[in-house]
């Protein structure tokens, strides 16, 4: 708990940075649009109808939706003006939690101008105003406090969809929620979700003291509100001058996917590097599995793990049966250096397979060993994957190969799957070969007796400019080379899902061993 | 001056003022007097373009308010309506004060202005000047909205039926101190109002609209004397004829007394 709070200071500055820079943007966007709507009634519908939509979409989706299009938008921009834009990070989720903070203020920017007494409307124009005099003296001071109050809405989605900011790599509240989700850490998600609402209800009642104070014309109650907004702003803009004056060579970027394995490794690594090099860096985890991979390829992210059969499977887009680990491993290595310059630095040693597993004693009653065993009996079972599961080569070709039906297929959060497997909910789920949660749960895995599943070797990638710009930690990566197996890699994984360590204390431990078998 | 030459304006397939043409001289009073939908309103609005005229045209001096920006034009006539449209996040010496401060007035000469201005709609200044105006009565409020009116000392003030909310002890008020205030001032006014007795009060002329048109144009005394038409006539027998149960109710009581 005490180490969940050590974090909650940089969060939570991360968190209402991301909030109050969206909802100025969204403010400058939807005002003048809203203004403009007024003005020419023949916008109204297609302004108004593009906002909605917008704000149809789900808030993780319009997340996710924004690292390609910037990808995409950089590409251009890279070409024709030479201007790189980071498609992952703060700009994706900055771009999207704007779009979302549009409509409310829109809406209530429009409806607060049309609802302007059509008679002080006449009296302006009376009094020999002009349109735009008419709006800065009459229209706009009068329709305030309903902006105000459309802000305040905005502002409520804003902070509570800015947790979901973390898969795309900006560091939010949400940190400590999907790592606690995933390391079953549940203070980490408490510490999260508490902290969020608080900032929430704070910045709600800050800005309702304004819109009172504005409709009531009460003085003191604009101004406190007022002060309370603006210590809010210079906080956040303080300490992002601080990360930007305290330059000298950036941190390397370590990425890590959304499972516990990953942010052991990523642990390790950044240990590792500072140990042997004394660079440091920082973790941008929970990344989605493509986003990590794209973001190493722009070299928007120095350095992750990934697994030698995904590469294999959704990114060289094999179908074909794999073949034997080490060739499947130089296929990876050299496709990756020649297609991305991406360096394959070092095999760790372990695979991190899907396997399919089952609970011991259920297994057991139905005589399952293997994979073809489960044919029999599969249209009486159920399946539960992952969210990528039932959408990679290997479950189709699994369905091919082994003839596999099952009743029911039930996609879930990684994390629920084994909770969800012990409670017989499931009967089968894509476990990962290493999870720490296979010997503790008392599960077991079926053979993959003919060979269907490809070789998923951990393996360390570098990003195109860090494989030539840094031999250093190039040569201190690759020392890395087989030093873990997959008993200890189930063990670490273990001791952070079951044993309460975090990832940080697990990579230690980790390297600590490692200093005492080897020597100084 | 101010003069309409066969001003019209239609809505659509509706005339809702047809070939109007009447001339207010300087100091004068026009009233233009008619019920509802007779195109009284329009035909004011049109003095000062917050209703563009189909055709015709308005000179105010001797310019054509064509040839004018239309904030212009209506920063030299004043204006004050039914509804009176103070506007509520103003005190009441800013909503008295904007038409000159729109004009880029001084401030010193804005403030005096307003001084004089609440004297004159005998509103006292100390006690009213840093009002609200949802803090003031019906009466009060028009009493500011006619200040607000004059204040940039306006060529012509157009009136638009200004005391027709207000209860008829108030409305007799406002209207002594209006008559007192177009003497000091002499100021030329269009006035609009269905209130018969409003218009014989005020008008130095009256024009009797109806259905669009400009029925009849003249003193109260042409108009009683030689009414255009009959409905001019059953118009000005209005007043007569409540004078008279007036006068029966009084002439009962001293009977059976």
């Amino acid at each position: 708990m005490s180490e969940q709070l050590a974090l909650l200071p940089g969060f939570l500055t991360a968190h209402l940075q991301l909030s109050l820079v969206a909802l100025a943007l969204g403010t400058l966007i939807s005002v003048p649009l809203g203004i403009l709507v007024t003005r020419r009634r023949e916008f109204e519908p297609g302004v108004l109808g593009v906002a909605s939509v917008i704000q149809t979409i789900p808030s993780l989706a319009l997340l996710a939706i924004m690292v390609p299009t910037l990808a995409a938008i950089g590409a251009v921009s890279s070409r024709v003006f030479g201007i790189e834009i980071r498609s992952i990070g703060y700009l994706p989720a900055i771009a999207a939690l704007t779009l979302y903070s549009v409509l409310p203020i829109l809406r209530n920017t429009v409806a607060g101008i049309e609802g302007v007494d059509p008679a002080l409307v006449e009296a302006a124009r009376g009094v020999g105003m002009t349109p735009s005099q008419r709006l800065r003296r009459v229209e706009l001071p009068l329709a305030l406090p309903v902006i105000v109050a459309g802000l305040r809405t905005a502002t409520v989605w804003v902070v509570g969809t800015a947790t979901l900011s973390t898969p795309v790599g900006a560091t939010s509240l949400g940190n400590f929620i999907f790592s606690g989700l995933q390391t079953r850490n549940f203070s980490a998600v408490l510490v999260g979700c508490i902290a969020s609402a608080a900032l929430a209800i704070v910045l709600d009642q800050t800005i309702r003291l304004l819109e009172v104070g504005l409709r009531e014309r009460r003085r003191g109650r604009i101004l406190a509100a007022a002060t309370v907004l603006l210590l809010l702003a210079t906080w956040t803009a303080g300490s992002f001058a601080r990360t930007w004056l305290s330059s000298g060579r950036a941190p390397l970027a370590i990425g890590a996917k959304t499972f516990t394995e990953q942010y052991v490794l990523s642990e390790i690594l950044g240990q590792w590097i500072e140990a042997r090099t004394g660079r440091d860096s920082e973790t941008l985890s929970s990344l989605g599995s493509t986003v990590a991979f794209d973001a190493l390829r722009t070299d928007e992210i120095d350095l992750y793990v990934d697994y030698s059969g995904t590469i294999w499977a959704t990114i060289m887009k094999r179908t074909e049966l794999p073949k034997r680990r080490h060739e499947v491993l130089d296929a990876v290595r050299s496709y990756l250096a020649d297609e991305h310059g991406i360096a394959l630095v070092a095999a760790l040693g372990f695979e991190n397979t899907y396997a399919l597993g089952m609970d011991a004693g259920r297994a057991r009653k139905f005589e399952l060993t293997r994979i073809s065993d489960l044919r029999r009996v599969a249209s009486n079972l159920s399946i539960g994957g992952d969210f990528e599961f039932f959408a990679r080569a290997e479950w189709k070709a699994l369905e091919r190969v082994y003839g596999l039906v099952f009743r029911e297929q039930r996609m879930m959060d990684a994390s629920l799957m084994y909770a969800a497997v012990e409670a017989g909910d499931v009967d089968v789920i894509s476990a990962y070969s290493t999870d720490g949660r296979i010997a503790s749960l008392g599960l077991v895995l079926l053979e993959d007796d003919r060979g269907v599943i490809p070789p998923y070797d951990a393996i360390v990638l570098a990003s195109p400019r860090l494989a030539r710009e840094e031999p250093d930690v190039i040569a201190a990566l690759r020392e890395l080379s087989g030093a873990i197996d997959a008993p200890r890699m189930q063990q670490l994984n273990h001791a952070v899902d079951g044993g309460g360590r975090s990832p940080r204390e697990a990579a230690a431990g980790f390297l600590a061993d490692r200093a005492a078998v080897s020597g100084p | 001056m101010i003069e309409a030459a066969q001003l019209s304006r239609h809505f659509g397939a509706i005339t809702a003022v047809d070939s109007v043409t009447f001339r207010v001289e300087s100091g004068e009073c026009l009233v233009l007097l008619g019920g509802s939908g007779s195109g009284k309103t329009t035909t004011l609005k049109m003095l000062n373009r917050l209703v563009e005229p189909t055709s015709g045209s308005v000179r105010l001096g001797d310019v054509d308010t064509r040839e004018l920006e239309a904030h212009v034009l209506r920063r030299r006539v004043g204006y004050a309506f039914q509804q009176i449209g103070l506007f509520p996040h103003l005190s009441v010496a800013e909503n008295i004060g904007i038409t000159p401060a729109l004009l880029g007035w001084a401030p010193e000469r804005i403030e005096a202005r307003v001084e004089s201005l609440l004297a004159m709609v005998e509103l006292e200044p100390e006690l009213f000047r840093e009002r609200a105006p949802n803090e003031l009565s019906g009466g009060q409020q028009q009493r500011v909205g006619l200040a607000r009116a004059l204040a940039a000392e306006p060529e012509v003030l157009l009136l638009d039926e200004p005391f027709g909310a207000l209860d008829p002890i108030t409305r007799d008020r406002l209207q002594q101190s209006f008559q007192r205030i177009r003497a000091d001032l002499g100021v030329t006014v269009v006035f609009v109002t269905h209130d018969m007795t409003e218009a014989l009060l005020l008008g130095d002329r009256i024009g009797v609209m109806n259905e669009g048109k400009l029925v009849q144009i003249g003193s109260p005394r042409e108009l009683l004397r030689a009414p255009a038409d009959a409905y001019v006539a059953e118009l000005m027998a209005t007043p007569r004829r409540q004078a008279e149960v007036v006068e029966r109710l009084l002439r009962r009581d001293e009977l059976s007394r």
